[in-house]
């Protein structure tokens, strides 16, 4: 479980995150949405550590991440597993070289160890025979799949999606969705995903934050997201001409 | 000045929370043969031709009937291991292998690579930056005695083929008088630029935000300010060591 508490994070003198609290539960889908610009990837990368907050405690199954000293901030880094926006595989590195990266580095596994865990991922990731295949040589999706394999290739306890399924098409960014959701099920990890896509909201949002302006607008899942009686949630979801239309004629 | 202190507790940031060690040793080794490696057709071709540029300049320069021939090589061997070798091929390996670091780690930073190591809980200054210092510093002096060697050589094919001095006066020019101190001198500043070149372009590309032009833009401030720390090292060094 990951607990965030009154996080406060300004740019410049430009305050973009006000007072953030929430709770991610294990063996759940986290969602965090709302529109562009709203603070979703800043809040994500003030958990995941990546930018410090002027203000706020993380807590990592109650182990306090932003105040505990570098060694414990390496161990809790290490049981987290994260999918970037655009990837972020490295593009030096072979499919399989990536996925066995944090295997090599954090760990003495032996390499036919190693290989077996490595294929196992792919293919639970319905990726395989690329294994020898350069990064630069996948398409968008499959990208998307070796960086989901990355991230849980070390049995990691947290699961962090930065827009998954952006720049996919609607078939393949539903099974990216479909995936997060299995393997968070599977292997009993907390996952928080950001997104302000309203297919991945209604498909996999076992717990949902809508943010606006910075600020923590609305709570609730997948189903309660529909009958929201804020003003801002309900511009969000019904943006779309198709969610509109069929709104209109259900109702 | 607020560069400069971030320069300074980003090279700290190195040793903190380091991997093992055996983590490093093939980083090193690759970058061993992007660095040095690949760095010896241009360091070859340059120093050959510095060499035959200064003997031909020094000779014309020293026509008199009161200085001997030999003289014209023995300029030319102090001027090339005091001056040219160290710090004009520092100059050439700040443009290739500094803009080389900057444009990598740029890339890396802004397609989110590096923030990719910081969440697996690895020190990515320490994984990335460390063995391009470790390599620089090993493979520049070799170059920089490479290029000794080539430029000297170069004078005397230039010799030869001109005819501006004899073989003979160009290797007992090189011989006489020789002060070995001048080669550690040399291998001194190889090592100082070397660790500026390799820290100061990977701190210009680590640091670097926004999109490719920003790459760019870090690649040329790397070069720019490794040359201006190039030039002032040979200043610092040559006061401290040879007055």
């Amino acid at each position: 479980m990951i607990e965030v508490n009154n996080i406060n994070k300004s740019f410049a003198g430009k305050q973009v995150l006000f007072d953030i609290s929430g709770r991610f539960e294990k063996g759940r889908t986290n969602l965090i949405i709302g529109s562009s610009g709203t603070g979703k990837s800043v809040l994500l990368k003030c958990i995941v550590g990546l930018v410090t907050p002027e203000e706020g405690r993380v807590y990592f199954n109650e182990r306090n991440f932003l105040d505990c000293d570098i060694e414990t901030k390496t161990e809790i880094r290490r049981e987290i597993g994260m999918l970037f926006q655009g990837g972020a595989l490295f593009d030096s590195m072979s499919v399989e070289q990536n996925v066995m990266f944090p295997l090599n580095i954090l760990t003495k596994m032996p390499l036919d160890e190693k290989q077996d865990r490595v294929n196992h991922c792919l293919k639970r990731v319905g990726l395989e025979n690329v294994n020898k295949r350069m990064t630069s040589e996948i398409s968008g999706g499959m990208k998307k799949r070796v960086g989901i394999a990355r991230a849980i290739v070390n049995n990691s306890r947290y699961l962090f999606c930065d827009e998954p399924n952006s720049g996919l098409d609607p078939l393949t960014a539903i099974k990216i969705d479909n995936l997060i959701q299995e393997i968070t099920t599977e292997l009993d990890i907390t996952t928080i995903v950001v997104t302000h896509d309203m297919n991945s909201v209604l498909e996999i949002g076992d717990n949902i934050m809508f943010m606006y302006k910075g600020r923590k607008a609305w709570e609730g899942t997948s189903e309660e997201i529909l009958d929201a009686d804020v003003e801002e949630v309900r511009e969000f979801v019904y943006a779309g001409k198709f969610i509109h239309t069929i709104r209109e004629r259900t109702s | 000045m607020k560069n400069l202190g971030k320069y300074f507790i980003f090279l700290g940031s190195m040793f903190r929370n380091r991997e093992p060690f055996h983590t490093y040793i093939k980083n090193t080794l690759d970058e061993m043969i992007t660095i040095g490696v690949d760095s010896i057709f241009i360091v070859a071709i340059i120093s050959t031709f510095m060499g035959a540029v200064t003997t031909v300049q020094t000779a014309y320069n020293l026509i008199s009937p009161w200085i001997q021939d030999y003289v014209v090589s023995n300029v030319v061997r102090d001027m090339t291991m005091l001056e040219l070798s160290p710090s004009i091929i520092a100059l050439v390996f700040a443009g290739k292998v500094g803009s080389n670091i900057a444009s990598g780690l740029g890339t890396m930073r802004i397609t989110e690579q590096i923030d990719a190591l910081e969440v697996m809980g690895i020190n990515s200054t320490s994984y990335l930056v460390l063995p391009k210092i470790v390599a620089s510093m090993i493979t520049f002096p070799l170059l920089v005695t490479l290029s000794m060697f080539l430029s000297i050589y170069g004078g005397f094919i230039t010799a030869q083929l001109t005819g501006v001095i004899s073989g003979e006066d160009y290797l007992y020019g090189i011989r006489v008088d020789f002060n070995p101190f001048i080669v550690t001198f040399a291998l001194i500043k190889a090592v100082a630029f070397a660790f500026l070149v390799a820290t100061v372009s990977s701190f210009r590309g680590f640091y670097t935000t926004g999109g490719a032009l920003e790459v760019g833009q870090s690649s040329t401030k790397a070069v720019t300010s490794s040359c201006i720390a190039i030039l002032a090292a040979d200043y610092l060094l040559s006061q401290l060591l040879l007055t």
